[in-house]
């Protein structure tokens, strides 16, 4: 690890702190992020020249504040000229925390999540606030992990602070009784983060930040701040035991490698040995949730020397509980996985068979895949390829078409 | 999710408008890209030059054949295209439908292919 990404690491630990301090003290959400991140950019500009200084967070709470006082001086002075004509109407309340806010650096960055995790927003826009206020990623830098321009996502930013200015939220922690459901909604916005940047690290542009590695470093720290809950360890542990198939997902070409492909001397046993750990102890915490029944799901795999080798028994009670407690097409669809591997392709078959006619599921590509998948282990080439086919034309992701492409035509006998 | 949204004219319709007419549908196109461009969802576009300007290639037995005019040959023609980020394809269809042209001739909405991918 080089100077550059030290410091880089430090700001980024710093800024939820910072952030928090400021929102504390001013509220004003949209105007205090702004300024943090100028505070951030100057930072990240005078260090190295000038060296650390002595207190680098007070630092940087000092000279966003400054900032942040000039942009509401600044602001009013432009409101009082403009009232002069019009009677002044209460605005929306700035947020503010109580004066008994707790402390804790660590409940800062939880509590902002909160915040940027609002219902209000679009989980695209949840997921931009939450990389800029909390993970302390530069709009270009977001812009360039979703791949539109950078005004694109500044807009998408600004517009998500506004939001939250004029619903009123509150940078109080939220009350008991909404505590669930307000987590709920974090956890699944980490979870497409991570998606998000799993999903895209076979793209061509190398600069683009990692958004695994930035949804793993969010997720433990929720989990430090609320290490009793077993599905944030459940998230976590479901995280590093994806992130540990990684280096064998794809090859130098950038072409998939499905599971049952994998060289697993590749996996990555230190991330497996942290995530089965987490899983094995947010299971016996309880209680049982959807993350934590993923996580024992890719603990099963990560434990198999091969496909031949996975328990695919445990991983069908696995789905079978998941699908009872979470049911969704997309769990039915890995459910029929396991289902076919323990009662063979037709029982695969049949389970798939539930999600055609009028689902979300129908027309989608991975329906269309697993049918070729398990028509092709049943011996029955020919629908197996038009079943491929058909998926390759439906995919919506450029690899994901030229894997179903190659299925294809490497059992019609021209591949 | 990124859609094409590409804009199909019928160049010989297009000239024998009157110039308020054109003028309203460049005006009414360049208002909805500032709007989509500040509710977030704007990736880029660009207008295309006549298609009498184009120039079609084809390679046959390594010799390229280079003819005038479009590769299809059809009254309505491509010119022009943007690209949106946008939740659904609901979503893209609706912009879409509010893009001038749709009126006149028609929109096609294509779903980008996105470059990652998870494997199966």
């Amino acid at each position: 690890m080089t100077a550059a990404d030290n410091l880089e690491g430090l700001l980024r630990d710093l800024a939820p702190q910072v952030l928090a301090a400021l929102v504390r003290r001013y509220g004003h959400f949209d105007l205090a992020e702004d300024a943090v991140q100028e505070a951030l950019i100057a930072a990240a500009e005078q260090w190295p020249d000038r060296g650390l200084p002595a207190h680098p967070k007070g630092w940087l709470i000092t000279v966003a504040a400054r900032r942040l006082t000039d942009q509401l001086r600044s602001e009013e002075s432009r409101r009082r000229r403009e009232e002069t004509a019009v009677a002044a109407e209460p605005g929306p309340p700035a947020i503010a925390a109580p004066a008994d806010a707790p402390a804790g650096d660590r409940d800062d960055a939880l509590a902002l999540l909160f915040l940027c995790c609002h219902r209000e927003l679009s989980p695209p826009s949840q997921l931009a606030l939450t990389l800029r206020a909390v993970g302390g990623l530069t709009t270009a830098e977001i812009a360039r992990a979703f791949l539109v321009p950078e005004a694109t996502m500044a807009q998408r930013i600004s517009r998500a602070k506004q939001r939250i200015a004029a619903s009123g939220a509150s940078f109080a922690p939220p009350p008991a009784g909404e505590l669930a459901g307000r987590l709920a909604v974090v956890l699944h916005v980490l979870y497409l983060m991570f998606n998000e940047g799993y999903a895209a690290t076979s793209g061509p542009d190398a600069s683009r930040p990692e958004l695994t590695a930035e949804a793993i470093r969010l997720t433990r720290a929720v989990h430090r701040s609320l290490p009793e809950d077993a599905e944030v360890a459940g998230l976590l542990a479901l995280m590093l035991l994806t992130e540990a198939r990684r280096p064998a997902r794809t090859t130098s070409d950038g072409s998939l490698v499905p599971l049952a492909e994998q060289d697993r001397s590749l996996w990555r046993p230190d991330l497996i040995e942290e995530g089965t750990g987490l899983v094995t102890g947010a299971l016996a915490i309880g209680p049982l949730g959807p993350y934590q029944l993923q996580a024992a799901i890719a603990a099963v795999h990560a434990e198999a020397r091969d496909s031949d080798d996975t328990d695919w028994r445990q991983i069908l009670a696995l789905y079978d509980l998941l699908e009872r407690i979470a049911p969704s097409p997309v769990v039915t669809l890995n459910r029929a996985v396991a289902v076919a591997m323990v009662n063979g392709p037709q029982a695969g078959l049949d389970v798939l068979a539930t999600l055609e006619g009028d689902g979300p599921m129908t027309g989608h590509h991975r329906l269309a895949g697993l049918r070729g998948h398990f028509h092709e282990l049943a011996g029955q080439r020919d629908a197996a390829v038009a079943d491929y086919q058909l998926a390759a034309q439906r995919a919506t992701s450029l690899p994901e078409r030229r894997y179903l492409e190659s299925r294809a035509a490497r059992l019609a006998g021209h591949g | 999710m990124k859609y094409m949204l590409l804009i199909y004219q019928n160049p010989a319709t297009w000239r024998d408008l009157p110039e308020p007419d054109r003028q309203a549908i460049m005006s009414e196109a360049g208002a909805l890209m500032a709007e989509l461009t500040g509710t977030g969802e704007w990736v880029g576009g660009e207008a295309l030059a006549d298609p009498s300007t184009a120039r079609t290639v084809r390679v046959r037995d390594g010799a390229p054949a280079v003819t005038d005019g479009p590769f299809a040959e059809a009254k309505e023609q491509m010119v022009g295209y943007c690209v949106v980020d946008c939740e659904t394809q609901e979503r893209a269809v609706e912009i879409a439908a509010r893009w001038p042209d749709a009126r006149l001739w028609g929109m096609e909405v294509r779903p980008l292919l996105s470059p990652g991918g998870v494997e199966m």
